[in-house]
């Protein structure tokens, strides 16, 4: 339900997953497939109401795996697709966006975060999946994954997530946590989408000769036909030659492989996601990202320290934070889980020395089903300030 | 005018990777003749398979093609076919691939009575990983995985699909070559889900572990133990024992997915 805040202004009162159904239709999502999961259901519903009256198309598969092939084969045709779950559901999408890596297909998989392992917690928040979403399917391959700490940024970062998918040709995961999910705050609804959409071969193309995986440019994207559109081209999840056909040279093999992983480092300022705010008087940072920074940024108020959040916790800002280790003596990493993105922190800031020492890196990593209270970053914030 | 089928392999891509006498390419060269005979526009016509011996046909083919995960062949369909209702969707797939690993997809792509046509290079094994037993291998033959004998029950797809709500069903054998294209054609022709299992030959797996290494023996006892619809209907169930029946099994006009979803999107632009 989408209950109006102020007469009809373009601020609206949302729920998280609401919001996520409005910015993924405003970028021209138009493809829905997915299997119910708390917390993340309320996405397939918005979908399976919305996607009809726009000539979209939202179906129910039977399971998660089926979703992903469903949305890799829409947006194949051209479609620009999404599909939502939550824990063991992603655990089941982790083939399909190994597919949709190697095959170089957009999607946007959407994985709010509850507890686990397994069945673990259906109704609770946690950040247990932030290595899941880097890591999760076999293989070497890079990941976009981004993560929001309010609903608006839900919605921008939705947004966000179709453009880098359609930019890169690559699965884009979308991680907000059960909090951020279901809270319902003002949203002010941007008037204005920005929007991207892949690039297709010119229409004057020779149909015969194009080569759906030859990079001509820099920023190592193919450009890829749809389906249907007269270029009767190949498509497969195996190592393939510039022609989609499978090739298991070590050559191509390691170009293949290379090129996949550089092209989204390549496009690194788009993707980025970090704010930095140091406090003039302190040299300790909180760290965190989801509704944990909302957690954070409410402690360091409190105690007069400075903030960094992430909104791309992949690919991690190995730069910005080796930079900020140069300027602050102590980040406290704050997230639901029992430490994974404070191990990036780590070995970002290995070998940094300012102030002619290391700087300490603290996790407060608390998986229980609550939302990590002020209270507790608090105190630690204060016993770093006292030494 | 007919052409001949070549004109739609992509030659380039040869030599395939399938053993002397494996029955897979006669099947695809059956299905090439269905698609040569309905004179269907290449562009339109969307090859998807999974994984496995029988799924490589897909990249032999000259259409849009798409060769995707173990199982999954029909998930990926199913999402072109809403996509693009307007092209021919046609799915290649092994026992193993769509009735082991994909099984569920199967019956709910059936169930969903989708257009999509699906096509079974069924050689009661998994071929690609070196011969073991699939849902269709016959219980006490031996596979890799049952050195003592199968003690599974076999499925029969034919049935299975029927019941799950397949408008089009048949099933033939890469002995009866001629007949498979006019199966695949009224398959193809039928809008709805249209499921054709085609019993086929591994004799390099199969085969040499079952007492028939030579691939003409597999085809004889193709020959031998199929029996024809018309026939079938009025066999006892004793002559039955150790027989199949072949052609078409079930051809029931029924309301399409596709179509239904369209007719929904009308309605809720009424609203
Ligand atoms: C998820 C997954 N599990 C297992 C495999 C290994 N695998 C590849 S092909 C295959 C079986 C193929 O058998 P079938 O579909 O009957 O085709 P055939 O090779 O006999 O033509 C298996 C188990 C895989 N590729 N992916
Ligand atoms: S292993 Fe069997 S199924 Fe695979 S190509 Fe050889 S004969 Fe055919």
């Amino acid at each position: 339900m989408i209950l109006p805040f102020l007469d009809n202004s373009e601020i609206k009162f949302l729920q998280g997953n609401e919001a996520c159904v409005k910015a993924a239709l405003a970028v021209g999502c138009r493809f829905f497939a997915g299997y119910p999961i708390t917390p993340s259901t309320e996405i397939a519903e918005g979908m399976a109401k919305e996607l009809p009256k726009v000539n979209g198309t939202f179906i129910q598969m039977e399971d998660e795996i089926a979703s992903l092939g469903a949305v890799i084969g829409a947006s194949i045709c051209g479609v620009k697709s999404l599909t939502a779950t939550s824990g063991p559901g992603f655990s089941l999408k982790q083939e399909h966006i190994g597919y949709a890596v190697i095959a170089e297909i957009p999607c946007v998989i959407v994985n709010v975060m509850r507890g686990g392992p397994s069945t673990g917690l259906p109704t609770l928040p946690a950040q247990g999946d932030v290595m899941q979403a880097r890591w999760g399917t076999h293989g070497d391959h890079p990941a976009i994954v981004l993560s929001p700490s309010s609903v608006r940024e839900y919605y921008d970062l939705t947004i966000k997530a179709f453009n880098l998918s359609e930019k890169f040709r690559t699965p884009v995961i979308l991680l907000p946590d059960e909090v951020i999910a279901h809270t319902r705050e003002k949203v002010e609804i941007p008037k204005e989408t920005r929007i991207i959409n892949r690039q297709l071969p010119a229409p004057d193309a020779n149909k015969a000769k194009h080569q759906p995986y030859a990079v001509n440019s820099a920023d190592g994207v193919p450009v890829i036909p749809n389906f249907g559109e007269g270029f009767r081209f190949n498509i497969t999840g195996l190592v393939h030659d510039a022609t989609g056909f499978p090739a298991a040279t070590p050559e191509i093999t390691e170009k293949l492989l290379l090129r996949i992983h550089k092209k989204i480092a390549a496009g690194d300022n788009e993707i980025k996601g970090i704010e930095i705010n140091l406090a003039r008087n302190s040299d300790i940072v909180v760290l965190s990202y989801g509704s944990s920074f909302r957690s954070g940024a409410q402690a360091a108020s409190e105690t007069g320290v400075g903030t960094v959040k992430l909104t791309t916790l992949f690919p991690f800002p190995d730069k910005e934070i080796k930079e900020l280790a140069k300027k602050v003596k102590t980040i406290i990493v704050v997230e639901m889980n029992l430490g994974q993105l404070v191990r990036e922190v780590e070995r970002a800031v290995a070998g940094q020395s300012p102030h002619g020492g290391l700087v300490k890196v603290y996790g407060i990593n608390i998986s229980n089903g609550l939302l990590i209270h002020p209270e507790i970053i608090v105190r630690k914030i204060k016993e770093c300030q006292k030494t | 005018m007919s052409k001949d089928i070549k004109e739609y392999l992509r030659l380039d891509k040869f030599p395939h990777i399938w053993c002397p006498g494996c029955g897979h390419g006669i099947i695809l060269q059956a299905v090439l003749r269905a698609i040569d005979r309905l004179q269907l526009d290449r562009d339109n016509i969307a090859v998807v398979s999974g994984i496995g011996c029988s799924s490589r046909a897909a990249g032999y083919v000259d259409f849009n093609t798409l060769h995707t995960t173990h199982g999954r062949a029909l998930t990926f369909a199913t999402g072109i076919k809403l996509a693009k209702p307007e092209l021919t969707v046609i799915v290649l797939t092994g026992d193993g691939d769509c009735s082991a690993i994909g099984g569920n997809h199967l019956i709910h792509a059936a169930r969903r009575n989708i257009d999509l046509n699906v096509i079974v290079f069924n050689n009661s094994i998994y071929g690609m990983t070196g011969g073991q037993y699939s849902p269709t291998t016959p219980t006490t033959d031996y596979a890799a995985t049952a050195p003592y004998g199968n003690i599974d029950n076999a499925f029969d797809l034919c049935e299975l699909t029927r019941a799950a709500g397949a408008s089009y069903v048949a099933r033939s054998t890469t002995f009866h070559a001629a007949q498979i294209p006019l199966l695949v054609e009224k398959g193809i022709k039928n809008k709805g889900f249209s499921f054709i299992d085609i019993i086929t030959a591994c004799p390099i797996y199969y085969g040499r572990m079952n007492k028939m290494p030579d691939a003409v023996d597999m085809l004889k006892t193709q020959r031998d133990n199929a029996r024809n619809i018309k026939q079938w209907d009025i066999m006892t169930a004793e002559e039955k024992q150790g027989k199949f029946v072949i052609g078409e099994l079930y051809n029931k006009p029924a309301p399409e997915y596709t179509d239904a979803y369209r007719q929904l999107r009308e309605k809720t632009h009424a609203l």
